[in-house]
Parts: C-alpha cells; sequence; structure tokens
C-alpha cells in the first residue's frame, strides 16, 4: 500500500493540528483519507487572536481559519465537538465519547495543553477562569458584562492580554505576578519595568513578587469574592483568570503506554516510540523540551507533514526562537538569554517617555540576546545575525540603530 | 536683481553676480564676464550669500564697554588720539590695516595717519602674505609691478607653481590652469611644495623640496642656465644689471646638480628634468605665493626665482613672467595707496626723491613723517615696549594671524588705547579693544579692490549695512572731521576718494626721474555713474592705456633710475626656527579650501566646515608613530612660545619630520587651534615678512579621558563650562552648533549626560550605551524639540550631520525622526561618510558606491551624483578615492584568482 492510500487521523484541531493539516494538504502526495477530530464543536480558529477578541478588537468570525465547506473541498473529514476517549494501538482505531469508532493507519496527537493551576485551597470555586479557548473567551466577556473586579494570576504574555481585555470591557483589573517583575521569560527587568509602567498607566493594578495563598469564598462558599496573599493581603474580586502557564495534553497518551514526560515524547521525526503514532505541538516534547510559542511547532507540523506524505525530511532540529510579542499593542521582541552573563558586553538603548527600549548581549562581538521593546523593527535582523554567529565588532557602533545603519559599516550594502 | 561684484576671498579677484531679492541675497554665480573668471567661483564663493545675515554682527559702536552714539564714539576716537599725539606725538600712534578693506578705506586711513596724524606707523596685515614679493619686485624691477596676468597662465609652455597650492587658495586660477592643460597638452606644470597637495594633481613634475631651500634651488637654476649656455645674452646686456653678481653668489655653493638636489632634498633625476625644462622653454611662469613670501628670507628667495626669468629673458612676453600671487582681495590695492609702513603714498616711498614734498603738497599735509614706521611684527613689539600708545585696527584679527600671536596678546593688552574697527561682534582681537566700532562687510561695503594681476574691479554695495555698523572710509573720514581736517576728508562717496586716489598716482608721474609704473590717471575723471559702471581693468590706465595694460616690462624698460632690471645676488638662508632635539618637527601653515584666515566670515556657512571641521596637523606616519600619535587622535605641539591642541591627520603627503597646520583656527572656534601661537616672531630683513612656514615644534598625544561630540540647539546658549576640558572645537551648523568635546585625563569619569542637562537645563531623554568599548550617545529634547545631542566615542564614529541639524530645526519631532535621532541619521540612509564635494553635499560614501558600480572616471561620478560639478575642487580627492577602489578592485580580484 503506498502512503497516499493510508488513513491519517489527527486528533486535535488546535493551532499545531490545523497547521499540520494545512501542510499535508499541501503536499503533492497527501494521503487520501484524513480525519482531523477537535474536542470543540468549531471549524479551526486562531487562538492567538483570542485576547483581541476579549479586548473587543475584532469580531468573532475573524478568528475562523476555515469554513466548514473548506474540509469538504480538500476531501478531509472534520469531526468537532467529540473528544477521543479511546485509542486501541494493537488494532489501529480509536473511540469518541460519542462512541465513534475510526480506524487509523497514522495517528497524529495534536492534542495542546492545558492551563496550569495554582493548586491553593479554594481552586474549585466557582468564579475561577482559563483562557484556553473560545468557551473561556466567552465566559470571560460574560464576566465582564457584569463589571466590578477581575483578578489576573500571571503576568505572563496571556495573563495580561486577559487582563487588558478584561479592563477593555469595562472591569477593574488586578494583575497577579509572582516573580518579581512581569513576563520574566522574555523581558530584563528594564524592559519589564517599562511594560508595568504602561499597564499601570491604563489603568491595571499591577502587583509583582505576589504569591498566592488561597482564595475567598463568598457567603454561599461556592463562588469566589476574592484572593488572600502570603503576605496576608487580601484583593476582592467578582472574578478570576488564571493564566499561571501551561501542562501539556497528555492523559490520553498516558493511557496507551506511551513514553512520557513533561509531554508525549517525540523522535526528530515527531514520532512517538509507536511508529504510526505522532505527536506535535503543546502537548509532546522532544530532547527535554516542551513547547509554548508557535514558531517551533510550525517547523514541526513541516517536518511531520513531508514524513506523513512519504517524504524523508530533514530531522527537526531545537533551534534558539525569537519570542515575537504584541502586547497590549505593545510590541516585544526577545530571545537568548535574559540574565547577561560576566562576560557579556550590554548594549543599552533608552527612550522611556517615548517607550523605545533595547538590549543587547554581546560575547566576543557576537550577538547573543536581545530584548526590544516598542520600537522591534530591528529585532529580526539581529535575530539573524544571532544565528549566524557574526562578528560584528565592525559594526558595533551602529549596532544599537539596526540594521541599515549596521550594515554598511559591515561591507554590505543595507 | 542682479548686481556685478567681487569676490572678498583670495588674490584672485573673482568678479561674482548677485541675485537680490526683496533685500536679501539669494544667491550668487561667476560672473561670466569678468576676465579673472569668465563664471568660475570656487566653493567658498560659491557659498557667499550663506555667511551674510545680521547674526553674530557688530551692531552697535561701544566705548569702554559701553554702546554708544555714533558721535560719542567718533568724539571718543579723536579725543584720545589727540591725547596721545599732544603727550607723545604723532609717533604713539599706530593703525593696522587689511587687505580685506577696500582701495578707498585704505587710501583714506593712509592719508589721515601719514598725513594729518603724523604717524608713519600704519601697517597692515598683507605684510603677512606678500610684503617679501613687493620687496622682491622692487629690487629687481623698482617698482611694486606685477608683470603677469592670469592668462600668461594658459599661454605659457612651462608653469612652475612654486610654495603656492593653488588647488586650495586659488581654485579658479587652477581651473584655469587646469583647462589649459586640457586644451594644450604640450603645456607643462611643474609643482614645487614640501606637501603633496591637491595641486600636483595637475604636475608633469613634483618637486617635494626641504622647507626653506628654495633660494638653493633657483639658485642652482640660475647656474644651470649659465652652465647649459641657456642665458639670454642680449636681454641681460640690454636691460638688466647685476648678472655677474648674481650668478657668482649662486656658485659660491658647489652647483653640482647631485649637491644641489642633497641640499633640497630632491631626486637628482628629478631636479634636472626641471632645470632642462625651464631652461628650455621660454615661455615660462613661476608662480609663487606665500611659501615663498613667509620667510625669514623671502625676499631673496623671490629675487633668485625672478634672476632666473631675467637671465633667460623669460619676462614682458606673453606666457612668461615671475608671478607673485596674492593671498587677500585687495593686498594690490593696499599696496597701490601705500598702505605699508614702509611706503608713503601711491607707489611712493619715503626715499623715493621728492616724494615727500609732492606727498605734502597733493593732500597739504600738516604733519608728514620723515621716514617709514614700523612693519607688523615690530609694530607689535613696539607696543609691548610701550613705544605706541594707541592702535587702531581695522578689518583684521592680529592675536591669531600674528607669529607668537600670544605675545600679541599681551601687547594689545598693555597698549592705552586700542580701536577695533570690525564687522563680526565675536572675534579674538575685540576683547581688547578700548573703542569698538561697527563696520559694513561685503555686500554692503562700495569701492574699488585690486586682484594679483593688477586688475581694478568695483566691489558694489548691495545691501545696506546691519545696525549701526558704517563703511570703513566713512568712519575714518568722519573720525578726521572731528580732529578738525573737514576739508582734506570732505569725501561724500568712495568715488571722491577713488579719484583723488587716481589724481595722485598720476601727479607729477613722469615729470622728472624715474616714472611711478602705478598710475592710474586716467580714471581721475570719473563720475559717480561711470565709476559705478567702471568694468574691471588692468593698471596703469593712463592717456596712452586707456583700457588698461594687460603686460608691463614688454619693451624691456624698468621702474629703475637706469631703466634696467636688477638681478640680485642671493646667498641661501637656512631658516631662523632652527628645529632641534626638543623641537624635531619643521612646523608649515597654510589655508585649507574651504576657510578664509580666521573664519569670521567662512565659519557662518556650515557647509564650509565640513571639508575640514576641526584645527588639525597634518604629520607623516612615522613621525606620529614616534610620537605616539595615533591618525585621527588629539595631539599637542609645542615650543617655548606657545602650545596647539589640534587633530592629528596622518598621510604620507606630509614629508618625515614635517608638520603642516591651518591657519584659521582662533579663540571662537578652538581652545588651542592658533598656530600663530608657535611661530617666532622671526622676520625677513627686507619685508619685514615674519617666518609662518618654518617653525620649530615637538609634538606628543594630547593626553585625554575621552572624546564627545556635542551639537546644542542655536538658542540654547553657547557650552559655558569649558575650564574641564583638555579641548574643545566649535563649528556652527545651520540650526545648531557642534562641539568636539575632550575631557582632561586623569579626571575622575564624566557623566556627560548629566553634565549636559546642567549646561543647557534639559535632562536625558533617550540615551544609548556601550559600557564596554565606553560609547555613548544621548538627547534632550523638551516640548518635542531637540534641545542637545551628545556622542562619547570617537568621532570618526560621527554619522553625517546634516540630518541631526535638520531635526534641530524641527518644531516638534516627529516619532519616526525621534527614533532615528541618536543614530544621527534617516533609517536607510545611513552615513553618507565624510563630504567630498562641499558644493553638492556628496559624501564618500556614495562616491564609493558609485565606483564600485562602475563610474570609472570623474566625469561618470559628475554626471551621477553632481559632485566636482561646480566649483571643481573635489576632483583631486575624487581621483584619489577613484585610485583607492580600483586598487582595492584589484586586489580583490587577486583574491579570488588566487
Amino acid at each position: 500500500m503506498s502512503a497516499n492510500d493510508e488513513h491519517l487521523v489527527i486528533v486535535g484541531n488546535g493551532m499545531a493540528g490545523h497547521r499540520l493539516l494545512e501542510r499535508v494538504l499541501a503536499h503533492p502526495h497527501r494521503p487520501r483519507h484524513i480525519t482531523i477530530l477537535g474536542d470543540e464543536p468549531e471549524t479551526a480558529y486562531n487562538r492567538i487572536l483570542l485576547s483581541p477578541w476579549l479586548a473587543g478588537e475584532m469580531e468573532r468570525e475573524a478568528l475562523t481559519l476555515r469554513e466548514r465547506d473548506w474540509y469538504t473541498t480538500h476531501d478531509v473529514t472534520l469531526i468537532a465537538g467529540e473528544r477521543v476517549t479511546a485509542i486501541d494501538r494493537q488494532a489501529r482505531t480509536l473511540t469518541t465519547d460519542r462512541q465513534r469508532r475510526l480506524g487509523y493507519d497514522r495517528l497524529v496527537l495534536a492534542t495542546g495543553s492545558q492551563a496550569a493551576r495554582p493548586g491553593v485551597p479554594g481552586d474549585d470555586l466557582d468564579g475561577i477562569h482559563t483562557f484556553r479557548d473560545l468557551r473561556d473567551g466567552e465566559r470571560l466577556a460574560r464576566l465582564a458584562d457584569s463589571g466590578g473586579h477581575a483578578v489576573v494570576l500571571g503576568g505572563g504574555l496571556l495573563g495580561l492580554e486577559a487582563a487588558e481585555g478584561l479592563r477593555k470591557r469595562g472591569m477593574t483589573v488586578s494583575v497577579l505576578h509572582r516573580s518579581p517583575h512581569l513576563m520574566n521569560r522574555q523581558l530584563d527587568a528594564t524592559a519589564a519595568g517599562m511594560l508595568a509602567d504602561e499597564l499601570r498607566s491604563r489603568g491595571l493594578d499591577v502587583i509583582t513578587g505576589a504569591r498566592l495563598a488561597h482564595y475567598e469564598a463568598g457567603g454561599d462558599g461556592r463562588h469566589v469574592t476574592g484572593v488572600t496573599l502570603e503576605d496576608g493581603t487580601t484583593l476582592a474580586a467578582d472574578g478570576v483568570v488564571e493564566a499561571i502557564g501551561i501542562v501539556p495534553h497528555i492523559a490520553l497518551a498516558e493511557t496507551l503506554g506511551l513514553a512520557t514526560g513533561r509531554g508525549i515524547q517525540v523522535d526528530a521525526y515527531l514520532s512517538t516510540h509507536d511508529p504510526r503514532i505522532s505527536a506535535l505541538g503543546e502537548c509532546c516534547e522532544f530532547e527535554g523540551t516542551t513547547y509554548g510559542l508557535i514558531e517551533p511547532i510550525w517547523r514541526q507540523a513541516e517536518v511531520l507533514a513531508a514524513r506523513l506524505c512519504g517524504d524523508t525530511p530533514e530531522p527537526y532540529r531545537e533551534q534558539p526562537c525569537a519570542t515575537k510579542l504584541k502586547v497590549s499593542g505593545i510590541s516585544l521582541y526577545a530571545f537568548g538569554p535574559i540574565t547577561p552573563a560576566p562576560e557579556h558586553d550590554v548594549l543599552t538603548y533608552h527612550d522611556p517617555q517615548h517607550g523605545d527600549y533595547r538590549r543587547l548581549l554581546l560575547r566576543d562581538s557576537r550577538l547573543e540576546g536581545a530584548v526590544l521593546y516598542g520600537d522591534t523593527a530591528a529585532g529580526p535582523w539581529y535575530f539573524q545575525q544571532s544565528l549566524a554567529q557574526r562578528d560584528l565588532s565592525a559594526c558595533r557602533q551602529a549596532l544599537l540603530f539596526g540594521e541599515h545603519d549596521a550594515q554598511p559599516l559591515l561591507g554590505e550594502v543595507a | 536683481m542682479q548686481q556685478h561684484t567681487t569676490c572678498p576671498y583670495c588674490g584672485v579677484g573673482c568678479g561674482v553676480t548677485a541675485t537680490i531679492e526683496d533685500g536679501v541675497m539669494t544667491g550668487v554665480e561667476g560672473d561670466r564676464e569678468h576676465p579673472a573668471n569668465y563664471g568660475r567661483l570656487c566653493v567658498k564663493g560659491s557659498a557667499l550669500h550663506e555667511t551674510l545675515g545680521d547674526h553674530g554682527r557688530l551692531l552697535a559702536p561701544r566705548v569702554d564697554g559701553r554702546e554708544v552714539s555714533w558721535d560719542d564714539a567718533l568724539a571718543s576716537v579723536a579725543n584720545r588720539l589727540t591725547a596721545v599725539r599732544e603727550r607723545h606725538g604723532g609717533e604713539a600712534i599706530a593703525g593696522y590695516l587689511s587687505g580685506q578693506l577696500l582701495t578707498e578705506d585704505y587710501y583714506a586711513a593712509n592719508k589721515l595717519f601719514k598725513g594729518f596724524l603724523g604717524s608713519p606707523h600704519l601697517d597692515t596685515n598683507s605684510r603677512l602674505c606678500m610684503a617679501s614679493a613687493v620687496a622682491g619686485y622692487k629690487r629687481a624691477f623698482g617698482a611694486d609691478a606685477v608683470p603677469c596676468n592670469y592668462e600668461d597662465l594658459e599661454e605659457a609652455e612651462l608653469v612652475v607653481l612654486v610654495g603656492a597650492n593653488l588647488a586650495w587658495n586659488h581654485p579658479v586660477l587652477f581651473q584655469r590652469l587646469r583647462t589649459a592643460k586640457q586644451r594644450n597638452p604640450l603645456l607643462r606644470v611643474v609643482v614645487i611644495d614640501p606637501r603633496v597637495t591637491d595641486t600636483c594633481e595637475v604636475a608633469d613634475l613634483y618637486l617635494p623640496l626641504k622647507p626653506g631651500s628654495d633660494a638653493r634651488l633657483f639658485n642652482g637654476l640660475l647656474a644651470f642656465q649659465a652652465d647649459k649656455e641657456k642665458l639670454d645674452r642680449v636681454y641681460l646686456e640690454r636691460h638688466t644689471q647685476g648678472f655677474d653678481a648674481a650668478l657668482a653668489a649662486a656658485r659660491d655653493e658647489a652647483t653640482t646638480l647631485a649637491a644641489i638636489a642633497d641640499d633640497c632634498d630632491l631626486d637628482v633625476e628629478a631636479l634636472e628634468t626641471f632645470y632642462y625644462w625651464f631652461a628650455s622653454q621660454l615661455h615660462v611662469v613661476t608662480l609663487y605665493s606665500q611659501g615663498i613670501n613667509q620667510s625669514s628670507s623671502g625676499t631673496d628667495k623671490c629675487n633668485a626665482i625672478i634672476n632666473c626669468h631675467l637671465a633667460g629673458g623669460k619676462l614682458g612676453l606673453p606666457g612668461a613672467g615671475p608671478f607673485s600671487i596674492t593671498g587677500q582681495p585687495n593686498a594690490m590695492g593696499g599696496r597701490e595707496v601705500g598702505g605699508l609702513a614702509n611706503q608713503l603714498a601711491a607707489h611712493m616711498d619715503y626715499h623715493t626723491p621728492g616724494a615727500q614734498a609732492l606727498v605734502t603738497e597733493f593732500w597739504h599735509a600738516p604733519h608728514l613723517p620723515d621716514g617709514p614706521g614700523l612693519k607688523a611684527v615690530e609694530l607689535f613689539k613696539a607696543i609691548e615696549r610701550g613705544e605706541i600708545q594707541a592702535l587702531w585696527i581695522m578689518a583684521t584679527n592680529p592675536v591669531v594671524s600674528l607669529p607668537d600671536a600670544d605675545r600679541a596678546k599681551r601687547a594689545l593688552a598693555k597698549c592705552p588705547l586700542v580701536i577695533v574697527s570690525e564687522c563680526m561682534a565675536d572675534t579674538d582681537t575685540l576683547a581688547y579693544a578700548d573703542i569698538v566700532l561697527p563696520a559694513s562687510s561685503w555686500a554692503e561695503k562700495d569701492g574699488t579692490v585690486t586682484n594679483s594681476e593688477r586688475r581694478i574691479s568695483r566691489q558694489r554695495g548691495m545691501l545696506p549695512p546691519p545696525g549701526e555698523a558704517r563703511h570703513d572710509w566713512w568712519i575714518i573720514t568722519q573720525v578726521a572731521r572731528y580732529l578738525g581736517y573737514e576739508e582734506a576728508f570732505a569725501y561724500c562717496h568712495p568715488r571722491d576718494i577713488f579719484v583723488e586716489h587716481a589724481r595722485l598716482s598720476g601727479h607729477a608721474n613722469r615729470a622728472d626721474g624715474v616714472p611711478r609704473v602705478f598710475d592710474i590717471s586716467a580714471l581721475a575723471g570719473l563720475d559717480r555713474a561711470a565709476y559705478d559702471a567702471l568694468v574691471p581693468i588692468q593698471w596703469p590706465v593712463t592717456e596712452a592705456a586707456p583700457d588698461g595694460t594687460a603686460r608691463l616690462f614688454e619693451d624691456g624698460c624698468f621702474a629703475t633710475p637706469d631703466g634696467r632690471a636688477r638681478l640680485v645676488a642671493v646667498t641661501p638662508h637656512a631658516p631662523r626656527q632652527a628645529v632641534s632635539g626638543a623641537h624635531p618637527l619643521r612646523l608649515n601653515s597654510g589655508r585649507v579650501r574651504d576657510q578664509w584666515h580666521s573664519m569670521t566670515r567662512t565659519g557662518r556657512a556650515p557647509r564650509l566646515l565640513n571639508h575640514r571641521a576641526e584645527p588639525y596637523v597634518d604629520l607623516h606616519p612615522d613621525d606620529a608613530e614616534v610620537a605616539g600619535v595615533a591618525d585621527g587622535g588629539l595631539a599637542r605641539l609645542y615650543n617655548a612660545h606657545g602650545e596647539a591642541r589640534v587633530r592629528a591627520r596622518v598621510a604620507t603627503a606630509q614629508r618625515r619630520g614635517e608638520a603642516f597646520m591651518p591657519i584659521h583656527w582662533n579663540a571662537q572656534f578652538s581652545n588651542a587651534g592658533r598656530v600663530g601661537t608657535l611661530f617666532a616672531a622671526h622676520t625677513d630683513p627686507v619685508s619685514g615678512q615674519p617666518e609662518t612656514k618654518h617653525g620649530a615644534v615637538a609634538l606628543a598625544p594630547l593626553a585625554i579621558a575621552e572624546e564627545a561630540t556635542l551639537l546644542v540647539a542655536n538658542d540654547s546658549g553657547a557650552l559655558s563650562e569649558r575650564e574641564s576640558l583638555a579641548y574643545w572645537a566649535r563649528m556652527p551648523l545651520e540650526h545648531a552648533e557642534r562641539w568636539q568635546l575632550a575631557s582632561k585625563a586623569g579626571a575622575s569619569p564624566r557623566d556627560w549626560p548629566a553634565w549636559c542637562a546642567e549646561q543647557f537645563g534639559v535632562a536625558a531623554t533617550l540615551w544609548s550605551e556601550d559600557v564596554a568599548s565606553g560609547r555613548l550617545r544621548a538627547a534632550g529634547i523638551r516640548d518635542g524639540r531637540l534641545v542637545w545631542w551628545l556622542m562619547v566615542g570617537p568621532p570618526s564614529e560621527l554619522p553625517g550631520l546634516a540630518w541631526l541639524d535638520a531635526r534641530f530645526g524641527d518644531i516638534a519631532l516627529e516619532t519616526e525622526q525621534r527614533r532615528r535621532v541618536l543614530a544621527g541619521c534617516a533609517s536607510g540612509e545611513a552615513d553618507t561618510g565624510p563630504v567630498v564635494c562641499s558644493c553638492h553635499q556628496v559624501g564618500a560614501t556614495a562616491i564609493r558606491e558609485a565606483i564600485r558600480g562602475g563610474d570609472s572616471d570623474v566625469d561618470a561620478l559628475g554626471a551621477r551624483l553632481a559632485c566636482g560639478t561646480q566649483c571643481g575642487s573635489c576632483i583631486p580627492e575624487l581621483k584619489s578615492l577613484l585610485e583607492e577602489e580600483v586598487a582595492h578592485a584589484g586586489a580583490d580580484e587577486a583574491l579570488e584568482t588566487a
């Protein structure tokens, strides 16, 4: 049987699963039979746009990646709103919560991740939300419509987006962040400080270094009414959003006896140890790494799509990756280490009034890390120079000003 | 409206056509009809309209620091001069004039001082520039008479340029020579100069002679002419005297080519080629300038040159003659009226038979002195000794331009009465003035000037003087009237002075004895309309030659008692300032292409500072290395007289053991950039011209902590705290001022942004830092407007400043511009590199790119970028860039094929 007669089943219609589908369909030797299952009722939508949608900046329709007829046109079976409950590796079948049974030749697990929980007393109360999917978004929108005060746990990207969304919808919002500065995985203290100042100037109550002790319940004992911190501070809350991180969704894989760590362990071709089952995206783990950013997942999709279509692709490799974010209209771009090592030369650019900041870390005249806040236009060029490990001593004087200034000094036409 | 006038810069004396719209001069171009330039202008001339405006002008008279009315000022001048004269006699009064004055100003001043105040001490800054040429001509021809004209350069078979960097100092003449060479491939040019200058671009032969060995070189040439039987025996016999003595003196030292080459530090074959060319051509012009004149034996050097022309009969012919080119626009006019201390009036000296009586009678002068007065350098020594009690300085800046310039400062500080007529509000000399008289400037002044080829041209007043500024002739005339000489100074217009001057030139001329060559009596009848309409004309202008005289001595008759020219026996002398172990470097000085004198005018045109932005010294790489001075670093030059702190430029264009510094920088533009402080005040015994090409100095790196560049918006005040700096230089831009700064070594690291905040009241708004390499940039913005911009680090890292300058002019910075402020250029328009073409503001980067893109000659570059198409003075630099790029490309190819 040639590859294109196989039945490919993709479990998960999120960002990773859908991207894989698109790449497979673009291949001349796509499997003839393709089924994609998602536990949400919609066709694929763009999760990244949930925040602007919550903030009222775009219509719900704009989130949709593909309409139903697209699946038909491309001869793909979409099973939406059903959750896969069991898989039989010997029989190569799977079962959904609606008792649908499907056979497969190749199976891809793209089950994504779920919100991490703080694990403090009271975390089962009503009014405590996460912000992962459309359902969460709708709940948060309803929460916001009733007004009042929200507490968002987590000053990472997702938490800040949720907080800004709620604030824009009319709530007063406090953001609690465990680390001394916001987005501590992406930003240094200066950029984080600028971000905090900007958000505070918009009306967000940003509290850093905040450690959650427990939730407060109301008189009925069922609904959350506040949070209490380890230092005893209590903040009233009409609702809480937890955005403190993600955990790979591996429950299904575990039932199959596939090797797992934090995620489903895969090789460089995204294969689990069962050669017929692959995994990609936030649910997988490669060489100890799990994923939360889009860029490596897109590269995983390339490798896996090629293999599923019968090619022998270049293996997936972990690559340095730049964080490119837009937090509530503020552009950020970062890669490499956040904390400078003693041997790093640190180059900085500051325009605090205007909200522009750059910090470059050089080791032996080679760029290892960058944090750009505000004006991020030079980010991609810095990242390329870093990947190329280029000696930048000739253009060091102009390096902070970007490609057009630095290139001529490197003897190149910009 | 268009007006024809003349350029106020160099001695070429170009005609300028100025466009005036609504009382503002909006542009200038070369006057196509003017015989000096036929429409050409150099970069300085073409920026003339950019140097105008009331900004920085002196607008009101001041007495003892108080602004007063003209009446009070004139009365004070008259009263104080009278008091000095009554107490100490007329000899205690002195005047120090300038080749920037018009002939009419000069005439009135000369008449007042020598004829009425009874002071012989009226000298001029022309003393510093061409006094030796004057003395040389007078010794040889009996008169200060330049025999040649500019066309002779074009008609010659051989042009010898000696001590004259024509490409920078007389750019239009250089262009004429270059064009002539293109038209006539047989025209050869020899350049004799210790420095490889841009003038070498046209040289068929270049002789990098040892400084000061010129007389030896030309004595050798005289001997060579004799040895090779290349003398014009008939000419020598009929028209000259003194040949045998001159030849004997020339042969006093060994005349083998090898010995001469050794003494002049020249290649013997190159020397022989020059001698052979000179001896075998009849139509030879030797053009010389400050490199010959500014010497303690400058007059002898001039005569050594003239000797060779007389010996070969290379004189009084088209395309032949010894041709002194003056530095200033009206050095010649000053000479004509007698504005030098050794002259009396109208080319008459004190010892000219009958001259004293003639002038006394003509002027009805009550107090004519008996003999010559003190020449500039001696004059200032006499002031320091207290012998001069009153000094009136007009249109010059002696504390910058005199040798041993710090001594000139001390002299002025001691002088009980210093009167300064000046058009600019800030000059180094004004600090010493008791009475300050605001004078009119170019574009306002009305009168005549004479260029290096004896051509008298009208300079026309086109704009009214600003504020209370007045014309120099008017000021002098008014003072004379306050002194009681109304009748002798009844002038109402420059024309009145000019016709008197013309009359005097012809007065009793040729009556008996030796005729005076300077005779413009045919112009004595000009009325206002004719004076205003005067077209450029070369003197003599007489009844016999009403249209002027293109060339002198064509008949072999000279202005000596016997009508014969004199060959002068010349014994070469080494420079008086001796180099030594302690002061091993020979210091040369001169102009740069885009500046003029002490920058009071050119310093106002930002684009003229692109070419050389800071005071600098040119050094040979070996000397720089020995002293530990880096190219582009800061250096100290010093000796017992003074110290200069300047930027080092290191190149092999400079001979080993020699240094060159420009003359322009002064205390308004840098803390220690005056080359004059480094020269001893030795002068030529005949001409009194100081030896400002032959200093002896020591070189060391300037000890500094950090270098910084600061730009400050024009309306944010000057940098006041300069005490803590080891070095500073100031450069005006359009909307800002640039300060190049260096902090003193050993001082604790400076918080530069905080320092700027303190100076200008605006904290650093944006900044970038690279601590490891000691770099920092910062800017202060107030209400969206750029107030200051700072870069700590070597100035070689500066962007081209045009973009930033424009931002200082912006009312509010746009976001994109604000984000580019520290980079200093618009995105995608990375640094253009140093400006090569000042006229069209084309930088080296663009030129290099064009060359890499296939432009293989100057014409192609001009067609693409317009560089070199206006004044042409950057063409030598364009050619060097072309050569460099071709060399690079060759190297790259070699690598690829290897």
